[in-house]
């Protein structure tokens, strides 16, 4: 908020848009310049493994299911239901998957996946909505219930089922992945070259055009159309009121009700295709636990992408790629990551100090330098360290950004018909 | 208060209501699943052998101590999902600093417990300052600093462990003989012993109690969760509430490893139990954040875990049936204290209405005949 603002707020014109579009060319150049930043660092520390096109397409299969149970997410919040039972329907997923995977093909196990966590959220939906339950309560029963549910219903189906066992099922088959021909072969190419930037672009041009699932595509383009609907549509806008404002909504002719339990098992159907992601495209079968609470991850890639499908799907990227760097390196990589943040952190220093910002501008050099400090200083990262980063990562995010955070107004809060506050 | 029949019953109407409703559910689903109903239940339903009694005790005590750190939170409408963390990590550092022995026997005891106290307090104290400062709601940062708690243990685990011989076990070292809590014969004729600690849990208890119904600290944070800004209108200084809340919720917290750290394992290692923090959310949900209430969830759960365990060889049936039951109970409580309020305010607004439709009456009389 501006000064100017708060001296004339009876002003007559309206203000001048602060919000700035982020247009094709910027998004573009933006994406350039995270490469170049990349190729430097990869010159600078050697972590061949930071960008490569391995550790992107893993990366991408990693980010995933946190979108899909970000989406979840945001489909209920946007309705005014908060959905803490997230991870509960993604371990229900996670075992639809595994049972009509094994038997009918992965695709029927995409489906039962969609369908156990649908019915993770219409429990969710009936004692939050129809009982008026609190959310965070429900969110946790549900939670509870998904994992005992899951390991119980694994040890029934998948006991003596050759090749499966109490705590795992029969291997699912695999879903066809396309690889776009001409393209990727020469991405290929250029990455072996090892020329600086040119190399660097041409492995994002190969992880993501080379061998990637088509769930991955079909998901990306479910981010999509959740924008479209939630956006776009008049669908879409009832939807939104009632997470804004029931009573309004109410008064309109909303029948706010049925909406809220609309996008609840919807979320849960999310939540259980981010269940089918782990299942049939991470690991080809279910396992118990294997979920690892990465319906919480969702939760948080949501709230980092502030209730947006876009800042969702960065989130979702920004903690499947640190998971993807933990994995396929570890200590290496993720030390060449500290270069990365100091330096992003130096350049975020310089901006707040030429905006006046003298006191955020100082806090925020000091951990630029403690982290280039803390990079001069080891070898590498404990392991332990890297796991924890998408936490640390999003308590950060929420402790600098949260006044420029906006949940929807009526978030979490109870609604009867006929009560409006 | 005027002891009001009615009232009475809808108070006891509504877990009896969730306990059936559990029952029935999970009955449903084992009748879905093909298993054996009647044996599921009547294995649960037994009465329980001394050593499982014993244990059920020493169990729900632990339970007990979850429960209360969650239910200072929930009294002022906090939501601490990170007592499992806090518990977690508080349990660690005890664990290493009792090994030290640096203060003698039953002295060595208090030093754990009051680091453990501190440690849980500090990590709750993290959520409460970026609540404060930062707006940021405690329910997320609490789940964020529950994994990093793990990793956090996971890490200091390694540089602080000594390998068990023959074992891929990595623990703290254990603490000095003298300083582990003796047992309690309580239960007669089994072979095991009551922890000790629950005295500490009683204590605990009594402590809650006396802290919110008879300090001007426990109305204050009562009344901040009955209507905040009712609360900030009459001079209490929210901020500094939530902060103190958060700060007692994780001290207690720390105090939920103790029972497994000074009578049990005596080091914590990557088998110290994990999930307590959440079962403590369920017991304080079912108790309604009442001492006694808590302590009967306490005991149920408890009681549920243990009678389980034999499910899997004496009927063949998964025990984790048991913990959809005890989500289910969790749900229903929830829903039938909420239907039972709804019955509750009907029946009182007809009351009403009918006494304002006499009063009504008897004005249009009094008009009528002058």
């Amino acid at each position: 908020m501006s000064l100017g603002a708060i001296a004339a707020p009876v002003s007559t014109s309206p203000p001048p848009s602060r919000k700035r579009r982020i247009t094709l060319p910027t998004a573009l150049l933006a994406i350039a310049g995270l490469i170049l930043l990349f190729a430097l660092v990869r010159v600078l520390t050697g972590a061949e493994d930071l960008a490569s096109s391995g550790t992107i397409g893993a990366a991408v299969g990693l980010a995933m299911p946190i979108g899909m149970a970000g989406l979840g997410g945001l489909w209920a919040e946007r309705a005014g239901v908060v959905n803490i039972g997230l991870e509960g329907m993604m371990i229900l997923g996670t075992w639809g998957a595994g049972f009509c995977g094994y038997q009918w093909g992965p695709w029927a196990g995409v489906l039962g996946a969609i369908v156990m966590g649908a019915i993770g959220g219409l429990i969710h939906a009936i004692a939050t909505v129809g009982f008026g339950v609190d959310h965070i309560v429900s969110g946790v029963a549900i939670n509870i219930i998904g994992l005992g549910a899951a390991q119980y219903l694994a040890a029934l189906a998948f006991t003596g089922v050759p090749n499966g066992g109490p705590t795992q099922s029969p291997p699912i088959g695999d879903l066809p992945s396309i690889t776009v021909p001409g393209i990727a072969s020469a991405a290929g190419d250029l990455e072996a070259n090892d020329w600086f930037f040119i190399s660097d672009l041409a492995r994002v041009v190969r992880a993501l055009t080379a061998g990637v699932s088509l769930l991955t595509i079909i998901a990306v383009g479910l981010v999509v159309l959740t924008w479209w609907v939630l956006w776009r549509t008049a669908f879409g806008l009832r939807l939104r009121s009632c997470g804004e404002s029931p009573s309004a909504a109410e008064s309109l002719g909303v029948n706010v009700y049925k909406y809220k339990y609309i996008a609840v098992v919807i979320s849960g159907g999310f939540a259980g295709l981010g269940g089918a992601f782990l299942a049939i495209v991470a690991s080809s079968v279910y396992r118990d636990g294997q979920t690892g609470g990465r319906g919480y991850i969702g939760l948080a890639a949501m709230i980092f992408g502030n209730w947006r499908p876009g800042g969702l799907l960065m989130g979702a990227g920004l903690f499947g790629f640190t998971d993807a760097l933990q994995l396929r390196s570890g200590g290496e990589s993720v030390h060449a990551l500290l270069l990365l943040v100091g330096v992003g952190l130096l350049a975020m220093a310089a901006w707040q100090l030429r905006g006046k910002r003298r006191l955020a501008g100082l806090v925020t050099a000091v951990i630029a330098v403690a982290f280039l400090v803390w990079f001069l200083a080891t070898e590498e990262v404990p392991q332990d360290f890297s796991s924890m980063t998408p936490y640390v990562v999003t308590l950060l995010v929420l402790a600098l950004a949260s006044q420029r955070l906006r949940m929807p107004a009526a978030d979490g809060l109870p609604y009867r018909r006929g009560q409006g506050s | 208060m005027r002891f009001d029949p009615r009232r009475v019953a809808l108070t006891l109407a509504a877990p009896v209501l969730a306990i059936v409703a559990a029952v029935g559910i999970a009955s449903l689903v084992l009748v879905a699943a093909g298993d054996p109903v009647a044996e599921v239940w009547s294995t649960i339903l037994q009465f329980p052998q001394p050593r499982n009694l014993t244990n059920i005790i020493n169990n729900a005590s632990t339970l007990y101590l979850s429960g209360l750190a969650v239910a200072i939170g929930f009294r002022m409408n906090l939501f601490n999902i990170g007592v499992d963390g806090q518990y977690r990590l508080a349990a660690f550092v005890a664990a290493v600093v009792a090994a030290q022995g640096w203060l003698p026997g039953p002295l060595n005891i208090v030093l754990t417990i009051v680091v453990a106290m501190c440690v849980g307090a500090m990590w709750a104290g993290v959520a409460a300052v970026l609540k404060v400062t930062r707006g940021v709601s405690e329910v997320i940062s609490t789940i964020m600093l529950n994994a990093i708690a793990t990793a956090l243990v996971a890490f200091l685990l390694r540089k602080a462990s000594v390998q068990e011989a023959g074992s891929n076990n990595i623990g703290t070292a254990p603490i000095p003989e003298s300083s582990r809590m003796p047992g309690l014969s309580l239960v007669p004729d089994a072979p095991n012993q009551v922890n000790s600690f629950i005295i500490v849990a009683i204590a605990a208890g009594i402590a809650y109690a006396i802290l919110l119904n008879r300090t001007v600290f426990g109305f204050n944070l009562r009344a901040t969760g009955r209507s905040e800004t009712a609360a900030v209108a009459s001079g209490i200084d929210v901020k500094r509430m939530v902060i103190t809340a958060m700060l007692i919720s994780g001290g207690v917290a720390g105090l939920v490893g103790m029972p497994l750290l000074l009578g049990e394992a005596y080091s914590y290692g990557l088998t110290f139990q994990t999930g307590l923090g959440f079962a403590g959310i369920a017991v304080a949900l079912l108790g309604r954040n009442n001492p006694i209430g808590i302590a009967v969830g306490a005991l149920l759960f408890a009681y549920l875990d243990e009678q389980s365990n034999p499910l899997q060889i004496l009927v063949g049936v998964s025990d984790e049936i048991v913990k959809i039951v005890q989500g289910i109970v969790v749900l229903t409580v929830v829903i039938a204290y909420e239907v039972v309020r709804r019955y509750g305010v009907a029946q009182e607004q007809r009351n009403v209405a009918r006494q304002l439709a006499a009063q009504r009456h008897r004005d249009a009389a009094e008009v009528s005949a002058p």
